[in-house]
């Protein structure tokens, strides 16, 4: 049978907050443990949270980033769990009345078409602790610096229907948080998490299978990889006639499968309730305004602008707005050499791909947008051609300086002396007998073929230094 | 000294009549003379005490004071404080010793009052009696026999008992009114947000109100101008300025409308009670108030919306006690849910674990629309019964518990009579009123309070009425006869 994948997905967005959501605890990743957890973050007692308000804003922002229903008055509830690393046995989140409310999401696939994804709700909630299982000889050490860290839960509708439309939505929510500055993004530190939500369906059937809810992955390969997984599991199963346990579930990255957690805990009840420590959140239309105009420009707006103002295709729009510090060195280097289409294969092609070999971020880049630019700026005023570009401009990679100044000190300059290319082309001429005869004896077809060979040899000869329009022009002029 | 008000001891610190160092003194050898009696006291750190006594005379010769400088006091051992046991009458605390000071602790400390000691409760403030205390019943210095009231019995009993001026209470129901009802002294429990919650273990955060207990009126007003103000660090707490509590206590209150619920007035409360309630409300009509019959209609409601709200906060408030972070932690666990079970089975008494489970019921899918959310609407019903009546009244009156003092044991394996103990006094806090008791006479030699309820943060008033009430009588004066004659 053909199977239709439903997938809804749950991502977890850590904010990018100097403190946690409830206390004044910094949120830097990686300290020893337990140095950034105060008596709040160890819910000593009487001890009481106290919020954040610019977790608030980062939610604001998101939900008008995704033209969202805004919350004008959001309500924390108790979500009430035993848990070692969650110190008072319930986490603060948002349930009945979360900040922002429905909305929708473009996201962008492949072959270029456009899907549209409905957001069911994104809700405030703070992070819990980490158990550490190894190093305590059969104890688990609790560490709580991540507890209390605000987290942006991001529910989605079940519109996604494969591994390849959730890696598109995952990239595409990456590119707009980095873009709001409301996240760091860093999916390796754990900025970024995602609880998948799976079900399969006889393609055309107008119900919902029963789901399983896959936790806590962390990458977009794993998420690819666990959906194709998860899809081989229930449609054996299916297909076998069996059902599927509604339950959650673990990827397990290191053996590629997804395997039952314990039904102890699907079968929690959480006891919600208002949390009476914390009132409200009541903001009013002239906060929501003001963050309206604070909005940067969008990943879709800035790509749209890119196919209007630049010509670009949409595919290379897209790539380039990926991300707002991609998207501005782009543009640093269209203004810097003046043409967009050869600033933009540079970035996609020769840049992307020196920082994708050296597994690099665009910050820790070593050629400025300045410097490409100066680079794109030889070659469109003729001094060096595209071939030696390449050369130059892996040596600007190893930080050997500018393009004018490798060009001259390599000697790389195009030669366009019309005199000295024509000693040349006399030269091949003169060593190329037969194939001048062949040449000759040719029809105008199949002498645009040959005449590679003769550009070929003169190249040769200047050690790729010849302006090549001009060798062309030289050798039209002397076969004939 | 042991006799005299806050207001005295103040005067008297001043003018030299005595040193803090004296009166904290004084008040320790109280303690340690009759307190194995009454069991008012969980903790008390001499040392301490005499030393921050010390600190305050220097302030006061230094004239470096503030309203409360050098004044011993006793705090509920529900309020953290630094560097000594906060048990909160539980055994599951009774090994913390919090890093922190509350809020309330803080700023008394920054006054230079002295703390006595920390004073016994109902474990985690649940209780009317003081019977669930991990460290043992305190007893009433009016007769030994019978209960103090609760859950500040301890800080009732040890003002009653003049083993300090004056002690700080929490009343979540009623556990400031009811034992200082039961113990004839004055407890004002104030607006809810009035005072800062911050660093008072909580038992159901939407009703926990911390307030003065004293010999009068007078001396709440000088505590509350310490203890009121907003705490940014506790959300809850109000942003509402403050004003001086003791500025309106001189006021005449002829003209002032009191209003007589009639259901705190029908079956269930004691006849004699009845009597000498009706006569303090004459003696509040001879100083020129007028009474008005009013009606709350929902107050049969008040018992079961109390009972689910209250459960079932504390059943989430108290999961932090899990014996991973501090406090008890059975022995040897063999694994989480043994470390769980355990830690908690041993930890808890037996009022608490009932409304733990009674709370986790409420709150639990399925019930959660017939209880919690129904009893969050009736409270509101509730708290809209007292301000159509404040539409005619000034302020409210009537019994603070249906009768005195029960004697100890008699109710303790009864939840429900226990529960129904504080009949008048729950509506206050689910309507987050501020609410008073004043020693208003004697039945059978036990005492009786009458309870005056105001409009939202109008403390001043309450205050007011009750200072009046006091200078046209002296049951706030009377002391437990075993009592009076002590050491020193």
């Amino acid at each position: 049978m053909q199977w239709e994948t439903v997938i809804g997905l749950e991502v977890h967005l850590q904010l990018a907050t100097q403190s946690k959501i409830f206390s004044g605890s910094p949120t830097t990743f990686g300290a020893q443990p337990n140095t950034q957890a105060s008596a709040v973050d160890l819910a000593m007692p009487g001890m009481l949270p106290v919020l954040n308000e610019k977790a608030v804003r980062y939610a604001v922002l998101f939900g008008l980033g995704i033209g969202a229903e805004i919350g004008m008055r959001s309500v924390f509830d108790r979500k009430n769990y035993f848990y070692p690393d969650l110190p008072k046995g319930y986490q603060i989140s948002q349930f009945q009345h979360p900040i922002v409310g429905r909305g929708e999401f473009e996201i962008q696939l492949e072959d270029g078409s456009t899907r549209t994804i409905g957001i069911t709700r994104a809700h405030l909630e703070e992070d819990a602790g980490k158990s550490l299982h190894e190093d305590y000889h059969g104890q688990s050490g609790i560490d709580l610096n991540r507890a209390g860290t605000p987290l942006l839960e991001i529910v989605s509708e079940p519109d996604i229907r494969s591994a390849e439309e959730a890696v598109a939505y995952l990239k595409a929510l990456h590119s707009l948080v980095t873009y709001l500055g409301i996240s760091d993004g860093n999916m390796s530190e754990g900025s970024m998490r995602c609880d998948i939500n799976i079900s399969l369906r006889p393609m055309g059937a107008d119900t919902l299978g029963t789901r399983a809810e896959i936790k806590n992955v962390n990458s977009f390969r794993f998420v690819e990889k666990a959906i194709h997984h998860e899809f081989e599991r229930q449609a054996d199963i299916l297909e076998d006639g069996g059902t599927i346990v509604q339950e959650t579930r673990l990827y397990d990255a290191d053996k590629n499968e997804t395997r039952s957690m314990r039904s102890k805990e699907v079968a929690n009840d959480y006891r919600y309730f208002p949390e009476p420590d914390l009132l409200p959140i009541v903001i009013d239309d002239s906060y929501v305004e003001a963050l309206r105009q604070q909005l940067p420009e969008l990943p879709t707006q800035k790509r749209d602008r890119f196919v209007q103002q630049y010509g670009l295709g949409i595919y290379d729009a897209n790539v380039l707005a990926d991300s707002r510090d991609l998207a501005d060195y782009f543009e640093a280097v269209v203004a810097g050499c003046g043409d967009a289409k050869i600033a933009a294969n540079w970035v996609q092609v020769e840049l992307l791909g020196q920082l994708n070999r050296g597994e690099l971020e665009l910050a820790s880049c070593p050629v400025s947008a300045t410097d490409l630019a100066g680079l794109i700026a030889r070659i469109l005023d003729n001094s060096i051609s595209g071939k030696i570009a390449k050369q130059v401009f892996e040596a600007m990679w190893q930080c050997e300086g500018s393009a004018d100044a490798i060009i001259e000190a390599r000697g790389l300059k195009q030669v366009s002396d019309s005199g000295e290319l024509e000693s040349m082309v006399d030269e091949v001429i003169a060593n190329s007998a037969a194939q001048v005869e062949q040449y000759l004896a040719a029809d105008e077809g199949k002498r645009k073929k040959l005449v590679g060979y003769f550009v070929g040899q003169v190249m040769k000869l200047s050690k790729g230094q010849a302006n090549p329009q001009m060798v062309n022009q030289l050798l039209a002029k002397k076969l004939k | 000294m042991h006799d005299k008000t806050v207001a005295q001891l103040m005067a008297g610190l001043r003018d030299k009549s005595f040193s803090s160092a004296e009166l904290t003194r004084c008040f320790l050898d109280r303690i340690g003379a009759m307190d194995e009696q009454l069991n008012s006291f969980i903790s008390v750190n001499e040392e301490a005490a005499l030393a921050a006594a010390n600190a305050a005379d220097a302030r006061l010769a230094a004239g470096d004071t503030a309203a409360l400088t050098g004044i011993p006091i006793a705090h509920k051992d529900i309020f953290c404080t630094d560097g000594m046991r906060t048990s909160c009458g539980s055994r599951m605390l009774d090994n913390f010793i919090p890093p922190y000071d509350a809020t309330l602790i803080k700023r008394f400390n920054a006054e230079g009052a002295v703390t006595l000691g920390k004073t016994n409760m109902d474990e985690f403030a649940m209780g009317s009696s003081n019977e669930s205390s991990y460290y043992g019943p305190v007893r009433n210095p009016w007769d030994t026999q019978l209960v103090p009231g609760g859950s500040s019995g301890g800080s009732a009993a040890a003002v009653a008992a003049l083993l300090a001026p004056a002690a700080t209470g929490t009343d979540t129901g009623g556990s400031i009114r009811q034992p200082a009802a039961f113990c004839g002294i004055t407890g004002l429990k104030p607006t809810y947000g009035r005072v800062s919650r911050l660093g008072m273990v909580a038992f159901a955060s939407s009703l926990d109100q911390a307030g003065p207990m004293a010999h009068s009126a007078e001396d709440c007003a000088l505590l509350l101008n310490a203890m009121a103000g907003h705490d940014p660090l506790d959300s809850t707490s109000s942003p509402e300025p403050t004003e001086d509590y003791t500025a309106q206590l001189a006021r005449q209150i002829d003209g002032l409308r009191i209003g007589l619920p009639r259901e705190y007035f029908g079956e269930g409360l004691d006849n004699a009670t009845a009597g000498q309630i009706d006569a303090a409300l004459k003696e509040l009509e001879a100083l020129g108030a007028t009474l008005v019959d009013i009606s709350l209609p929902n107050s049969h409601l008040t018992i079961p919306t109390y009972y689910v709200i209250a459960p079932a906060e504390a059943s989430t408030n108290l999961s932090r006690f899990d014996g991973v972070r501090y406090g008890h932690r059975c022995t040897d666990p063999v694994d989480l849910h043994d470390l769980y079970t355990r830690t908690r089975e041993e930890g808890f008494g037996d009022e608490v674990k009932r409304r733990i489970l009674v709370g986790t019921y409420a709150l639990s899918a399925g019930y959660y629309d017939a209880y919690y959310k129904k009893a969050q609407q009736v409270r509101r019903l509730i708290k809209q019964d007292f301000m159509h009546c404040f539409e005619q009244v000034d302020i409210i009156a009537g019994p603070t518990t249906p009768g005195p003092a029960f004697a100890l044991g008699a109710k303790s394996d009864d939840p429900v009579s226990m529960y129904l103990e504080d009949v008048y006094t729950l509506a206050v806090n689910l309507a987050g009123l501020p609410g008073m008791s004043v020693p208003a006479g004697f039945v059978d030699d036990k005492p009786v309070g009458l309870q005056l309820i105001g409009r939202h943060f109008d403390e001043a008033r309450l205050l007011n009425v009750a200072h009046q009430y006091q200078q046209a009588t002296d049951w706030h004066l009377r002391r437990p006869a075993a009592i009076a004659g002590g050491a020193a």
